[in-house]
């Protein structure tokens, strides 16, 4: 009985101590967002706030960093996400449905161009893609973004919504058909409602895709007015480079919406990664 | 369970679908439903990639961008990069940085992965959702992040290497600069990317252990076979091609990183330049911008990515993912 209690003790501490060291980054990021400057700056950092403060996120929210206030890049940032989760959904669920549903000439082809499409670095397209906006005077708006976000959150959202699409029995569909509805209704009626967890999840995946980009915002972006969260910040760091508390703040600010989607749905988001890899 | 997708990869039974009367013809439905994707995808990544191609044979700077025509340099712009020890430098980095943050994310992933499986239903559950906040921080915070714990006035991190006794990390901590010269910054880079990674590799080694049969390790303990030998003889077997797909994965993802260098070195340290960062430095970092030259590294870049890239295509072919 000993060593058996022994080695479950050893491996919770060493839980615990994994789960510790994986927090503790975003722990310090929030944890220094509640503290005064004194403590931020003292010699010896305490992990905890000793005199905790909103002064930095009040600073912040209230504040103008680079002439614009804080709920403007918020505005930005999720007109973004939403545009980029709705369009990619869409054009993902009827994308998921021809490759789960039919066998067509070019299905093989059409998946392996998928996966392709979702290895090409963004770091190389955003060279003409920096063109192509500006030729067709998209820099500088939302709109030229969007358009990126979707391509690059398409594909991956279909490679997962394939296989809630597929789990839905046909026999449903086939019911449906007999009743007379046809497939436009059979689509609404039958299909979306119980594809919907699955869309919900994929939704939460392009949503932080938006949500995070950084090199084409930072690219295609010029006015102050039109930036998005993630270019605000590095604005910020960049000209007050030392002001760790309104940054931690701000950063905290943009982090949190994103980690509580992520526990939502993390489980669903590595099947759809990795699908079918495992074939127990 | 971790697979929620249990039918994918099944092919929709035609055969099966009864009467003679060929119910709904998929003629023109499936390409339909594609279609808009394709367009996306054509005009957004396919052409793109073919600009870059042509790009990378011409001269476009600021003339260009006032409305001349480029002009065909031939390969002008790859005898350039290919004479230029710096490009050479940048590479080195690039693939020295991708072969030391791939091991470290694959290694410290799958022992998290397994530590997951060992551990309790609720405590796994408590740690999974600790190492999933990692993957799920931005980039950007993540990269302004670990510069603050690395930073010298108040950084957590040098406070602890200088509180710890000096025979063991040696003294001198608490100025010490991660920020000015490459090494250091790379390993603040590297620590930062496989806390990041890590948790995914996690997650899906431990989706996989989930579907071994326990009996097969009981067997194996039967047969006198310790920890070590158990995973070699018969979790990296069975989970190879999943293995095989994380190796590819991070293989891409830490081949071009980007966001997190540009925010701890910036533009301006050339010195700790990787490829993505040189190619976006040379297109858009100066006033007199050489688009030309960047797609050429760019496209360095791409091709190096394509070949691991095909190799992917290739395993989850033999995956049976494209059925």
């Amino acid at each position: 009985m000993r060593p058996r209690l022994l080695r479950r003790f050893a491996l919770n501490a060493t839980g615990i101590a994994v789960f510790a060291l994986s927090v503790f980054p975003v722990f310090w990021m929030v944890s220094t967002a509640f503290k005064p400057n004194d403590e931020i700056f003292s010699s010896t950092p305490h992990p905890l706030p000793e005199h905790p403060t909103v002064r930095h996120f009040h600073d912040v929210l209230t504040g103008r960093i680079a002439e614009v206030a804080f709920w403007e890049y918020f505005r930005n940032s999720l007109i973004l996400a939403v545009v980029t989760v709705v369009v990619s959904g869409l054009l993902a669920l009827l994308a998921a449905t021809a490759i789960a549903r039919y066998r067509f000439r070019f299905r093989t082809t059409f998946m392996v161009l998928l996966l392709v499409v979702q290895m090409v670095p963004l770091e190389a397209l955003v060279i003409p893609l920096f063109l192509d906006a500006r030729r067709l005077q998209l820099l500088n708006s939302l709109a030229g973004l969007a358009a990126v976000y979707i391509a690059f959150a398409v594909p991956f959202a279909i490679l997962m919504l394939r296989g809630f699409v597929a789990a839905v029995p046909k026999e449903l569909e086939e019911a449906a058909a007999i009743d007379g509805a046809g497939p436009v209704r059979t689509f609404f009626t039958v299909l979306l409602p119980l594809v919907a967890p699955g869309l919900v999840a994929t939704s939460i995946f392009s949503f932080i895709t938006a949500w995070n980009e950084f090199i084409f915002a930072y690219t295609f972006l010029d006015d102050q007015d039109k930036f998005t969260l993630p270019i605000m910040l590095q604005y910020y760091f960049g000209h007050n480079s030392t002001a760790w508390g309104p940054i931690m703040a701000a950063s905290t600010l943009l982090t949190v919406p994103v980690i509580v989607f992520f526990l939502l749905v993390q489980r669903r988001m590595v099947s759809g990664l990795t699908a079918g890899a495992v074939k127990g | 369970m971790i697979d929620t997708a249990p039918a994918v990869g099944r092919a929709p039974d035609r055969s099966s679908s009864g009467p003679p009367r060929r119910r709904r013809r998929p003629r023109l439905g499936p390409y339909l439903l594609i279609a808009p994707t394709l367009a996306v995808i054509a005009v957004l990544t396919l052409w793109p990639m073919v600009q870059i191609g042509l790009m990378s044979f011409q001269k476009v700077g600021n003339r260009q961008l006032r409305g001349e025509p480029a002009e065909s340099v031939g390969a002008e712009n790859y005898r350039q990069i290919f004479d230029d020890p710096f490009f050479w430098q940048t590479l080195r980095q690039t693939v020295l940085f991708a072969v030391v943050a791939v091991s470290l994310t694959l290694l410290v992933g799958t022992l998290i992965g397994l530590l997951l499986h060992k551990l309790g239903g609720r405590m796994s559950n408590l740690v999974a959702s600790g190492v999933m906040i990692a993957w799920a921080t931005p980039p950007v915070t993540a990269a302004i992040v670990f510069y603050w714990l690395f930073g010298t006035t108040g950084g957590a991190v040098n406070w602890t290497l200088d509180a710890l006794p000096d025979w063991l990390v040696g003294g001198g901590w608490a100025d010490y600069n991660w920020f000015g010269s490459p090494l250091p910054t790379y390993t603040v880079l590297t620590v930062c990317v496989v806390w990041q990674a890590c948790p995914f590799v996690a997650v899906s080694v431990l989706a996989g252990l989930k579907s071994v049969p326990s009996e097969l390790y009981e067997a194996a303990r039967v047969d006198g076979s310790g920890p070590w030998r158990s995973f070699w003889s018969i979790t990296f077997p069975l989970l190879k091609p999943i293995f095989m797909v994380l190796l590819v994965m991070s293989i891409i993802w830490d081949f071009k990183v980007f966001t997190q260098l540009f925010i701890m070195a910036g533009m301006a340290n050339r010195d700790a330049f990787n490829l993505s960062l040189y190619a976006y430095s040379e297109a858009f970092g100066s006033l007199n911008p050489k688009l030309g030259l960047g797609s050429a590294i760019a496209m360095v870049l791409t091709v190096l990515l394509l070949v691991v890239t095909a190799l992917y295509v290739r395993v989850m072919v033999r995956q049976g993912e494209t059925k």
